[in-house]
């Protein structure tokens, strides 16, 4: 103690007591502050973007980069929001094949929890449209069908055609067909807009709306008469033209030949 | 082919061929002999054939009046379920059906009737030359130059004359019936309901879906969404679908609104007239004039269903496909007081199809 006293006036005494003080009051906030902060967040939401993260380091980094940031071969995922992801790999088109005009669709090779983790993960990049729910997918009003249509007509049948058969577009681009696509792809990408479809964000196309539009898709796919017998694909006239030249023409020719060919002569009969 | 089959051996079967092939190697065979059919030589097959074309024509006639009863009692509504074919309109189907029935009817028993009853003789006709022979042509002539001679026709100059400007003129009545497809346009296709707008009475823009104004701030990046002109003086409620002249409206001021972001908007003045980003295009392709709205996101081309020609939205509306002469008519569009989308004037261009009396 004398040792220690007998160099009190030392000119670096006074940091010596300082580094003292320093650990004394960290040593005592270690030792009293809230434990919770430093353990490891583990609620389900965090859980799922942790497990998103890693199955998108594995499906999807090599193109859209290992945080979603986007790279030459694929597109920033910052913002795009959880109902994208649902929709593009729901779908099977994401992970996509290989590049070209238009990446289609194919079999999905996800479960939904494992789309549900990854849309988590792709949600905490950057706020976007959510995954909807069955509700606002579905529509309870009875004239959804016709309103939903005259929105169709406005909205969606210059690209998916007036029943929604699908159409071509430039350059080997094309709209698919929206038959037996699942009512909530339909809803996903009305919102997000995937690949050169335009978005119809709800400032523009109330949820409501898009339920009718939904509505009236299921119909004309499940429900809706062909007044004529044969939808031909309800392409219009270039599939009926080619029925009637292909099959009506031929069936004519083949009963001429037919015709000509059997003789009445009473020596064969 | 078998021997037997070729003239030299035919002709040697029966014995005198020697000279002919020496002659003729590919002699006319002439016509096979007539063979008589079943019905030719048994009456009462004869009489059974009769009676199966009778049948058809009679089919042909029950067939008929079903369509015409079919017609006349089946609601046009009504839909059955038809094994192969589905959910199907019973009345389509009841037409098609008859009419088909009876139309095949007529065909089917004029074919057997010609097949069983009508003669089948074999009858050759002999080839001429189409060209009439010397002595008839020269009659002809020598008739011809009579009649002129005994018509006056060359001497009398005035009949002649009047005759050729009055057979001139006939033609014309037929140009004058043209007239029906009138009247010309005048200055109709140059102006839209927009042109109704000023800077101090802009009309604002509306969303045909929902039926109220809008926002920019509505409008996102990579959306695509059709607007209408609202309120305005002549049309205080704004162009509405109950509205006479609708159809006649919407097909001159239908707009197609989408936003890129003003840095990747290549065209300064199309830049300009855009909002932040927003801008309004006419929906009217500048070809023959169908509503396009094929629009591509990503490249932000819109393309024509009709015809396929491609506009460069990105880039003024430029063509760069396909067989439009003009870029599309953009409207400048800016927002009022409220922060609502407002146009403060019309389109700079007739939107629609090339006139002949196109100022441009």
């Amino acid at each position: 103690m004398k040792k220690l006293s007998a160099r009190r006036r030392h000119p670096l005494a006074a940091l010596v007591v300082l580094l003292f003080a320093l650990a004394a009051t960290g040593g005592l906030y270690a030792a009293f502050a809230p434990a919770e902060n430093a353990q490891a967040d583990s609620s389900a939401q965090s859980l799922a973007i942790d497990e998103g993260k890693r199955l998108f380091a594995v499906g999807c980094s090599s193109c859209h980069g290992l945080n979603g940031e986007g790279s030459s071969t694929g597109p920033s995922l910052v913002g795009v929001g959880s109902a994208a992801v649902d929709f593009q790999v729901g779908t099977g088109r994401m992970p996509a094949q290989q590049p070209g005009a238009q990446i289609p669709k194919k079999k999905n090779i996800y479960s939904q929890s494992d789309i549900d983790a990854m849309a988590a993960f792709v949600a905490s990049l950057g706020p976007g449209p959510v995954t909807p729910t069955k509700d606002q997918y579905t529509s309870t009003e009875t004239d959804a069908i016709s309103k939903g249509g005259e929105l169709f007509r406005t909205n969606c049948s210059q690209c998916h055609n007036f029943a929604g058969a699908g159409g071509a577009l430039t350059q080997g681009k094309f709209a698919p067909s929206l038959e037996n696509v699942d009512p909530k792809h339909i809803y996903e990408a009305m919102q997000t807009g995937p690949q050169n479809m335009p978005s119809f964000p709800d400032t523009t196309m109330p949820e409501k709306q898009k339920q009718e539009i939904v509505a009236f898709v299921r119909y004309q796919a499940n429900e809706a008469p062909n007044p004529g017998g044969l939808s031909l694909g309800s392409l219009g006239p270039v599939t009926e033209g080619l029925f009637g030249w292909i099959f009506g023409l031929g069936a004519l020719i083949a009963i001429a030949i037919w015709v000509a060919a059997h003789t009445t002569k009473a020596k064969k009969s | 082919m078998s021997d037997d089959k070729l003239p030299v051996a035919h002709d040697a079967a029966e014995g005198h061929g020697e000279a002919a092939v020496a002659e003729n190697p590919f002699a006319d065979p002439g016509l096979p002999p007539h063979e008589p059919r079943r019905t030719d030589i048994d009456e009462r097959a004869a009489k059974r054939a009769e009676r199966q074309v009778s049948l058809l024509f009679l089919v042909s006639m029950l067939a008929t009046v079903g369509f015409i009863a079919s017609y006349v009692s089946i609601d046009s509504d009504k839909i059955v379920y038809i094994f192969p074919l589905g959910h199907i309109s019973a009345l389509n189907f009841a037409l098609g059906m008859t009419l088909g029935v009876a139309l095949f009817c007529i065909g089917a028993g004029a074919v057997h009737w010609a097949r069983t009853l009508m003669s089948d003789v074999e009858l050759p006709a002999e080839r001429h030359a189409i060209e009439a022979d010397d002595e008839t042509r020269a009659d002809v002539i020598q008739q011809f130059k009579t009649g002129a001679a005994e018509s006056g026709f060359g001497r009398r100059k005035m009949i002649r004359n009047t005759m050729i400007g009055s057979m001139a003129l006939v033609p014309l009545s037929g140009v004058m019936l043209l007239r029906d497809l009138g009247p010309l346009p005048e200055k109709k296709l140059d102006r839209t309901d927009w042109n109704e707008a000023t800077s101090d009475a802009p009309i604002r823009l509306v969303n045909m879906n929902t039926n109220e104004p809008m926002k920019p701030e509505d409008i996102v990046v990579g959306s695509l969404t059709f607007a209408k002109p609202g309120p305005s003086a002549s049309r205080p409620a704004g162009l509405q679908e109950s509205d006479e002249d609708f159809q006649e409206a919407i097909a001159k001021d239908a707009l197609m609104l989408i936003r890129i972001q003003p840095n990747d908007i290549k065209d300064a003045d199309s830049r300009d007239l855009g909002f932040e980003g927003v801008l309004a295009y006419s929906k009217i392709c500048t070809h023959v004039g169908c509503p396009i709205s094929l629009y591509e996101q990503q490249t932000h081309h819109a393309l024509c269903p009709c015809h396929q020609s491609t506009f460069d939205l990105s880039d003024g509306a430029r063509v760069i496909f396909g067989p439009a002469g003009h870029p599309l008519p953009q409207l400048k569009i800016t927002t009022d007081a409220s922060g609502y989308l407002v146009a403060t004037g019309g389109f700079k261009h007739p939107v629609g199809p090339s006139f002949w009396e196109r100022s441009e």
